[in-house]
């Protein structure tokens, strides 16, 4: 489902603060695949993301969605094969807008949008109807401003259109670090519910280790712009995190720096 | 006493006119979130180009067509500008308002002042005083305004409209959810300047001539009407009603000015006058920010 191959990105080459933040990764995910993505700080995991959705250029390599050459699409054509939910719960919905409004942008993902109305009647019954499935209460605030909502619900709703018309890809990029434990927990299992119900090929980014093994059927960990350890299936459901510190130490030869991974 | 009631009338109906730009000016500034510097000229080339298509003949409902293409074609300047070569939002605006100058002149061939009679010329409405044509400038101005708040109602609810509401509110998420950003400003910034452009044509009709310097600081009138608006309207959700209250907000402005006029203040002194209006109320949000933020420090400290 994706394919991205000897992809290569520095940012401010020939400057004081060049960056190289990847390598020359390459990474295949099966349809259906399930991966959470852990590393260090500055591992580059959030830029292959980013890469993939096309927010910036990348300098060599290929990224193939569903068997489409995305390489040179703008980040607003790529749009249309994923649904793409951030670590800042602001960045997702449109604050000044409504809820039905948000997700009838959603909706329209990928779509020509023209000169007829926004929202159609049968589009605010469905969204009533999906919104129940988030248990917070938000169907009966369909007009409501998204600027009025919690972090987590805010979160909550980014996800609910991030998998409208089924997206090829789902990209979570650190999608529940800015929320409290709990909500935290709330939104990482609405993730694995819409995963599983809708069959989605997903990408998880996290900070956190015990998530990384207990989702999906897939972890990769990055270190300094590679991908150093790929692990799927009966394997990594063995993992555990003393694995996962010893693995890193040892293909990287130093101690996993990622403050916040430490700590929780 | 009787003789600023008697210009009060005139107010309104150049309160209203100016309220259409103020609209196109919302349309940037607030929807989109993009200060449009454009304004200050395309307004001169709305009414350049009305001025010039009512003397050779044409008929002055029609002028008023080409008055709004022409300011749709200055605003696509500026989108361009932007988006393609990636200039700052305002000096992009800057730019075009300075090339625009020439362009204007060029319109109204080489002359900064083209009279339109109002006595060979059947106009849409004229500032003339009488009774009369008092009623038909008010009538008319109301007219004007209603037709593009209609029309902004049903694009701004549409796909695409709401497309660039998500724009200016968002850009990211816009992205994110396919949406071509660039696309959507320069379209909006068409759009406002568009509307900028009836605001020349029918200013041009009703001063009865097209001047080189008749959009300096519009886009600062245009601002005063939206502040004025938003503070006098701050609970109104539906967005009509918020136009509505731009255009309200520049109707204020004008008798405000009337007043201050009147008191003997000279109107050489309006724009320094406007300026420091327009200041006071931008930077309200900011200090009442500011002022709540100390207060809250203080309680925690406490």
């Amino acid at each position: 489902m994706l394919k991205i191959e000897q992809i290569k990105k520095t940012f401010n080459p020939g400057t004081i603060n060049e960056k190289v933040a990847l390598k020359g990764v390459s990474l295949h995910l099966e349809q259906g695949d399930f991966v959470t993505v852990i590393g260090g700080n500055g591992a580059g995991k959030s830029t292959m993301l980013n890469a993939i959705a096309g927010t910036f250029e990348i300098d060599e390599g290929s990224i193939f969605v569903g068997g489409e050459d995305i390489t040179n699409l703008p980040e607003y054509k790529r749009a249309a094969f994923l649904g793409r939910v951030f670590q800042d719960p602001m960045m997702g919905t449109a604050a000044d807008m409504q809820i039905e409004e948000n997700l009838a942008l959603a909706m329209r993902r990928g779509k020509k949008r023209g000169l007829k109305w926004a929202i159609t009647k049968d589009e605010r019954e469905n969204f009533r109807e999906s919104l129940k499935t988030l248990e917070l209460g938000l169907e009966d605030r369909l007009t409501s401003k998204v600027g009025l909502l919690s972090g987590g619900q805010r979160q909550a709703l980014t996800l609910l259109m991030a998998v409208m018309n089924e997206p090829k890809l789902l990209l979570l990029d650190e999608h529940t670090a800015a929320l409290d434990p709990k909500t935290a927990a709330t939104v990482l299992s609405l993730t694995d519910r819409f995963i599983a119900e809708n069959g989605l090929t997903a990408m998880m980014v996290t900070h956190n280790m015990m998530d990384a093994i207990k989702h999906g059927n897939r972890l990769i960990m990055m270190n300094e712009g590679n991908i150093i350890l790929d692990i799927r299936g009966e394997d990594k459901k063995k993992l555990t995190v003393e694995d996962l510190l010893s693995i890193f130490s040892e293909k990287s030869g130093s101690r996993f720096a990622n403050d916040r991974a430490l700590l929780s | 006493m009787l003789q600023f009631i008697n210009s009060l009338p005139g107010a309104v109906a150049q309160g209203l006119i100016w309220g259409i730009m103020a609209i196109g000016v919302y349309v940037t500034y607030r929807i989109l979130d993009y200060a449009d510097m454009t304004v200050d000229g395309s307004i001169c080339t709305g009414g350049a180009v009305a001025a010039i298509c009512i003397t050779a003949g044409m008929n002055p409902y029609l002028a008023l067509v080409f008055a709004v293409l022409a300011g749709m074609l200055a605003g696509l300047a500026t989108g361009v500008l932007h988006t393609v070569f990636g200039i700052p939002s305002i000096l992009s605006g800057i730019l075009t308002q300075l090339a625009l100058y020439s362009i204007n002149m060029r319109i109204m061939g080489l002359s900064s002042n083209v009279t339109i009679s109002r006595t060979q010329f059947d106009l849409v409405l004229t500032s003339e005083v009488s009774t009369m044509a008092l009623i038909n400038a008010i009538g008319k101005g109301l007219f004007f305004v209603a037709l593009v708040i209609g029309v902004l109602y049903w694009f701004f609810g549409t796909e695409l409209g709401s497309a660039i509401r998500a724009t200016g509110n968002n850009s990211n998420m816009a992205r994110a959810q396919g949406i071509n950003t660039k696309k959507m400003q320069v379209l909006a910034i068409v759009i406002s300047n568009g509307i900028v452009g009836l605001c020349g044509g029918l200013l041009a009709q009703y001063q009865g001539n097209a001047d080189i310097n008749m959009g300096r600081g519009a886009i600062v009138i245009g601002l005063a009407a939206i502040v004025i608006g938003q503070v006098v309207f701050s609970r109104v959700k539906n967005f009509a009603c918020r136009i509505a209250g731009t255009v309200f907000g520049a109707i204020a402005y004008y008798i405000v000015l009337t007043i201050v006029i009147w008191a003997g203040l000279s109107t050489h002194d309006l724009k320094l006058f406007s300026a420091i209006i327009v200041a006071i109320f931008l930077s309200i949000p900011h200090l009442k920010e500011k002022h709540m933020g100390k207060k809250k420090g203080g309680k925690k400290n406490a």
